[in-house]
């Protein structure tokens, strides 16, 4: 059964988030532009820690950290980062599951924002998502001076229950209240039709010249979802180690340096890894890419390389191929 | 093909017998808390294998999903990590997480099968599993040949167990060989691909190979030559791991995880995969 759709004015939108943070916490605001960092740390954090190590009696005792399931809220979560967060569900909640991000996901509300104008460098729309319709479990939009909320899951069901004496209710929504898709300008971010030429291609002995390596885009991006483990004395107990997960990043040469040898020896096979990830692999393996235009890597690459330049870069070098 | 329960928390685990293979290579014998082994596993798949505060590392488990006893890891000293685990003594604590990864198909291609295992150096240890499983189960397979090689006599790991046992096993040839001529060596001398090649098998065996990356490219290459096809070839991957369950992203060869779809691959599959291994 379709959500009823509710209004409040713009004025009263405060005492929306306040009612919802008496409840739990929340995170972010409807403000006039997605955030510089994606909402992925909700889930996957920069540096969590798995368990602990207690040697006792020449034994170790392991103890792994507490699942994380508090409730909390994320609000004004863009369409880019939406669809993102299930490009990352993908991953993480297929078997094997992993817990740990599984409990923060299962604890988070997530209210997304319709956009209704690009910001600089979004490129959204040329991965066929569409900025005026995010998922999540409530869409929000503002419309004519109105503030418009709809209940999209059962989680979001919930959260509008809190504050039915808030909102009025709206029915039907007329198209003439939905939020209007920003015109289409750039084109679609063309996607290598085959694996191993785009593997093979020549261009990546010059397109990963200009990057530093610096791990920028991946740390910002919404969907770069690698991850390090690693393991450290207590510095208060030696007899205890913590073991901690840390985001990663394939452009980094100790990524897959083992102690006979890397099978990506240069910058140029980390690079075209980065880039093969997300217009190649993850849509052989999971039937989408992996980029959600949302433009961050594009605003803070230091030498303004990105992902459109190369996936353009390659479709051209596909075009001569076949000339 | 994948536990679904599978995590990236670790059993508390004990170190209770080591044999010196080789001067840098030992076989550990691992059990669990309780004496006993803390999950299953078949010919073929590895465990993470970690000593809390230095560090954690994928391996091969080298014993068979028969012994019912104990794990075994053969670790050649390389790296930090494994550097540490050659001090370890008898008694000492470690912890194990697995078993991850796609196995040896030793319930279904393998069976009623001639086998022919080729290895080189340390990669005789994921081999060895497999090996020891036919020898569990005789009955199931046909012939089995194994043909081995090392730099020297002394770099040839299992050699005790190899000449006290396997060569007594039915229907089973041990065909030895190192690098270099040697006093007191009666094996032959010469690289593996070359001495397949003189042994000239017949192609109607399935054939598993384990070794050095150039090791394994002549040697399949010799094979075809002389009339197997790829689809009667496997082999096993080794790349950097950190999760063991197809989330980390480091061990992928283009879309495929060697931590969950291999590290076993057949070599046609490896055909269609970028050659970055």
């Amino acid at each position: 059964m379709q959500s009823p759709v509710y209004t409040c004015s713009l004025d009263n939108v405060t005492q929306l988030i306040n009612r919802i943070a008496e409840k739990m916490p929340v995170y972010g605001d409807f403000g006039s532009s997605k955030t510089t960092l994606s909402p992925k740390g909700f889930f996957l954090p920069a540096l969590e820690k798995l368990y602990e190590t207690a040697k006792i009696n020449d034994s170790y005792k392991i103890t792994p950290a507490p699942p994380e399931n508090a409730p909390f809220v994320l609000l004004g979560i863009r369409a880019c980062d939406a669809a993102a967060i299930e490009i990352l569900d993908g991953v993480y909640l297929n078997d094997p599951i992993d817990p740990q991000y599984k409990a923060r996901r299962h604890a988070s509300y997530i209210v997304t924002f319709a956009c209704e104008t690009m910001g600089a460098n979004c490129f959204c729309q040329s991965v066929n998502i569409n900025p005026a319709a995010p998922k999540g479990d409530v869409k929000a939009w503002v419309k004519n001076g109105t503030f418009f909320w709809l209940a999209q899951s059962e989680k979001g069901e919930r959260l509008t229950e809190l504050l039915l004496d808030l909102l009025e209710r709206t029915i039907p929504a007329g198209n003439d209240l939905l939020p209007v898709e920003p015109p289409d300008s750039a084109p679609a971010l063309p996607l290598p039709a085959d694996m191993l030429s785009a593997f093979n291609a020549p261009v990546w002995d010059n397109l990963h010249r200009a990057c530093i390596a610096c791990g920028t885009c991946t740390f910002l991006c919404p969907t770069c979802q690698c991850y390090d483990i690693s393991s450290h004395e207590c510095t208060e107990n030696s007899e205890k180690t913590h073991c901690t997960r840390q985001w990663d990043a394939c452009l980094y040469p100790g990524f897959t340096q083992m102690a006979h040898g890397n099978p990506r020896p240069s910058k140029k096979e980390r690079f075209r890894q980065r880039f093969m990830h997300k217009l190649v692999y993850h849509m052989q393996k999971y039937g989408t890419s992996a980029c959600v235009g949302c433009g961050r890597c594009v605003n803070k690459c230091p030498v303004n390389m990105n992902i459109v330049k190369v996936a353009h870069v390659l479709a051209q070098e596909e075009v001569n191929a076949y000339v | 093909m994948c536990n679904p329960n599978l995590g990236l928390i670790p059993f508390p685990a004990r170190i209770i017998h080591i044999t010196e293979n080789t001067a840098d290579t030992k076989t550990f014998r691992v059990v669990g808390e309780d004496e006993k082994k803390p999950f299953a596993h078949m010919p073929g798949q590895c465990a993470m294998l970690s000593l809390p505060g230095v560090g954690e590392a994928m391996f091969s488990i080298s014993s068979a999903s028969t012994n019912e006893e104990f794990y075994e890891f053969s670790i050649k000293r390389v790296g930090k990590l494994t550097s540490e685990l050659h001090t370890l003594q008898v008694d000492s604590p470690i912890t194990l997480r697995g078993a991850y990864g796609r196995p040896f198909p030793v319930n279904d291609v393998l069976i009623g099968q001639d086998l022919l295992f080729i290895a080189g150096g340390i990669g005789l240890a994921p081999l060895r599993s497999v090996i020891r499983y036919v020898f569990d189960n005789r009955d199931k397979y046909g012939a089995v040949d194994i043909v081995y090689g090392a730099r020297s006599s002394a770099d040839l790991v299992f050699l005790e167990e190899i000449q006290n046992e396997w060569t007594a096993r039915p229907n089973t040839r041990v065909h030895l060989t190192i690098d270099r001529e040697e006093e007191g060596w009666s094996g032959n001398v010469g690289f593996v691909p070359t001495y397949i090649k003189q042994l000239s098998f017949n192609p109607s065996k399935i054939a598993l190979i384990c070794g050095p990356p150039v090791m394994i490219k002549y040697s399949l290459a010799t094979l075809i030559e002389m009339g197997f096809e790829k689809t009667q070839v496997y082999t096993t991957l080794e790349m950097r791991m950190k999760c063991g369950i197809g989330k980390c992203g480091r061990c992928n060869i283009g879309h495929k995880y060697a931590c969950i779809d291999g590290p076993v691959f057949r070599c046609d599959e490896i055909d269609e995969l970028p050659e970055e291994y």
